[in-house]
């Protein structure tokens, strides 16, 4: 049975993780190589690396960051932030990233999404949208909006068009993050991740808002999602990826097991 | 252990690459023929689309494969890899596979769930399969793929997704794996260390 990922987020910013860490680790808290393979180790199904270095020198410290974490780690890793042409990708690719996640670039140049998948195919695309309902319409799910900028600017594309014109330019999964949940630990966003979900074929990480376990069973089952992802796993109550899947085992959600 | 890995430029190597020296293989990555005439062992990974592999065709790669391969030197084919064993693919009517094996390689059908596969699912080998020894009938690999091969008496490994599929096809040095062993932690690594291991008998 194809089962439902959990994916570890790591945001790390001059090559240290700068997120997520609070509660870990004996080893080194802010490595972003041991990080990943210790979420691995404990069963995450999928690593995604987000540089938020602003800097152009920070570039060349996050190649070096994606070849150290991608030296022995054997499950699929996604390197995203400030990813703007075909050229960074595949500098990302060539340094062991198996996916590429493009956000705004993919806004200012839809053509860029084709680009990347024509070379490393469009399983190693995903387009992440930042999206924030529409308070003020009469259907705020479907009438979200997609947002940049750290959600600072509207940029008054519809979610659910978005997603299905990504799909059509070749992107291979969707990386759903909702700007009224994160951080919230209140729940992820299941209407509008359902939205997304049914009007794609492609798969929908769901991201944002996640605080217990529930959450994640949840947006599995009414939000449709194909996959979470867990920015900050350890804070959720539970210790490590094991536990958060024994959990969603029990609640009858497909998932991979560690063994 | 020498293993060659062809490029042909379907995608990213690195991960697959990786793996391999990972298992202490000495790997050789080519773009040309040539070096198939001394290969020890031949890995043909890839993902896309499967007209990507009229590459192998232009190069002189495909005569050069087939030679290898009735030489005895155990193969690997890897996703697309694995696909262009077969005859044909619907993906791209027009370009011919390997035709090692004569089925033809088709879309999953039209159902209620998502096409394409992707994500973690449970493999049931064969008995008798080489590249699965040590695998237990519902350990999980990584897959992305829209399309996949039929279930015949060659099929090494069968995965349930919309319908029962071969993700796995095995026979005497030739194998193939839908699913990617490069990124599907310990299990594909006993893969990919059971194929480096392989003797012909």
């Amino acid at each position: 049975m194809l089962t439902r990922r959990i994916i570890a987020c790591l945001d790390c910013r001059d090559g240290r993780v700068v997120k997520g860490v609070q509660f870990l680790d004996l080893i080194d808290a802010g490595d972003p190589a041991a990080l990943a393979h210790r979420h691995a180790q404990e069963g995450a199904d999928e690593i995604v690396l987000l540089d938020i270095t602003a800097t152009h020198e920070g570039r060349a410290t996050l190649l070096d960051t994606v070849r150290r974490t991608a030296q022995s780690l054997f499950v699929p890793f996604t390197v995203g932030g400030g990813i703007r042409t075909a050229g960074d990708a595949e500098a990302v690719f060539e340094a062991g990233a198996d996916k590429v996640s493009i956000n705004s670039a993919a806004l200012a140049d839809p053509a860029l999404i084709g680009q990347i998948g024509a070379s490393f195919g469009a399983q190693a695309v995903i387009v992440a949208i930042d999206a924030r309902r529409n308070p003020d319409a009469s259907d705020p799910v479907q009438s979200a909006t997609v947002f940049t900028h750290g959600g600072r600017r509207d940029t008054g594309r519809t979610v659910v068009e978005w997603a299905r014109e990504a799909e059509s330019r070749g992107a291979g999964e969707i990386l759903l993050t909702s700007m009224d949940s994160d951080g919230m630990r209140n729940g992820f966003d299941c209407e509008l991740t359902a939205a997304v979900s049914g009007a794609v074929r492609i798969p929908v990480i769901a991201s944002g808002g996640a605080g217990t376990v529930a959450h994640f069973a949840e947006v599995f089952g009414a939000g449709k999602a194909d996959a979470a992802l867990a920015a900050s796993i350890f804070h959720f109550g539970v210790s490590s990826a094991r536990s958060l899947k024994q959990e969603l085992a029990q609640a009858g959600i497909p998932v991979r097991l560690p063994c | 252990m020498h293993v060659t890995v062809i490029d042909y430029k379907a995608g990213n190597l690195t991960s697959v690459v990786k793996a391999l020296r990972h298992l202490g293989a000495e790997v050789e990555v080519t773009d040309r023929p040539e070096p198939l005439a001394k290969a020890e062992r031949i890995v043909l990974p890839g993902v896309g689309h499967f007209a990507a592999t009229r590459r192998l065709d232009e190069t002189g790669l495909t005569p050069a494969i087939r030679e290898a391969i009735g030489r005895g030197v155990p193969f690997l084919g890897i996703c697309v890899g694995m696909q262009w064993l077969y005859a044909a693919s619907t993906e791209a009517p027009d370009q011919r596979g390997l035709a090692h094996f004569p089925e033809t390689v088709e879309r999953f059908p039209d159902a209620e769930e998502k096409v394409p596969h992707v994500g973690w699912n449970q493999l049931d080998p064969s008995s008798p399969s080489r590249l699965f020894a040590g695998v237990t009938s519902g350990e999980f690999a990584y897959f992305t793929h829209a399309w996949r091969a039929p279930i015949t008496l060659s099929t090494a490994a069968i995965t349930n997704y919309i319908r029962p599929f071969a993700s796995a096809v095995e026979q005497d040095n030739v194998f193939g794996v839908q699913f990617h062993p490069e990124k599907s932690g310990e299990t594909g690594l006993t893969i990919l260390k059971n194929f480096l291991e392989f003797h012909a008998c």
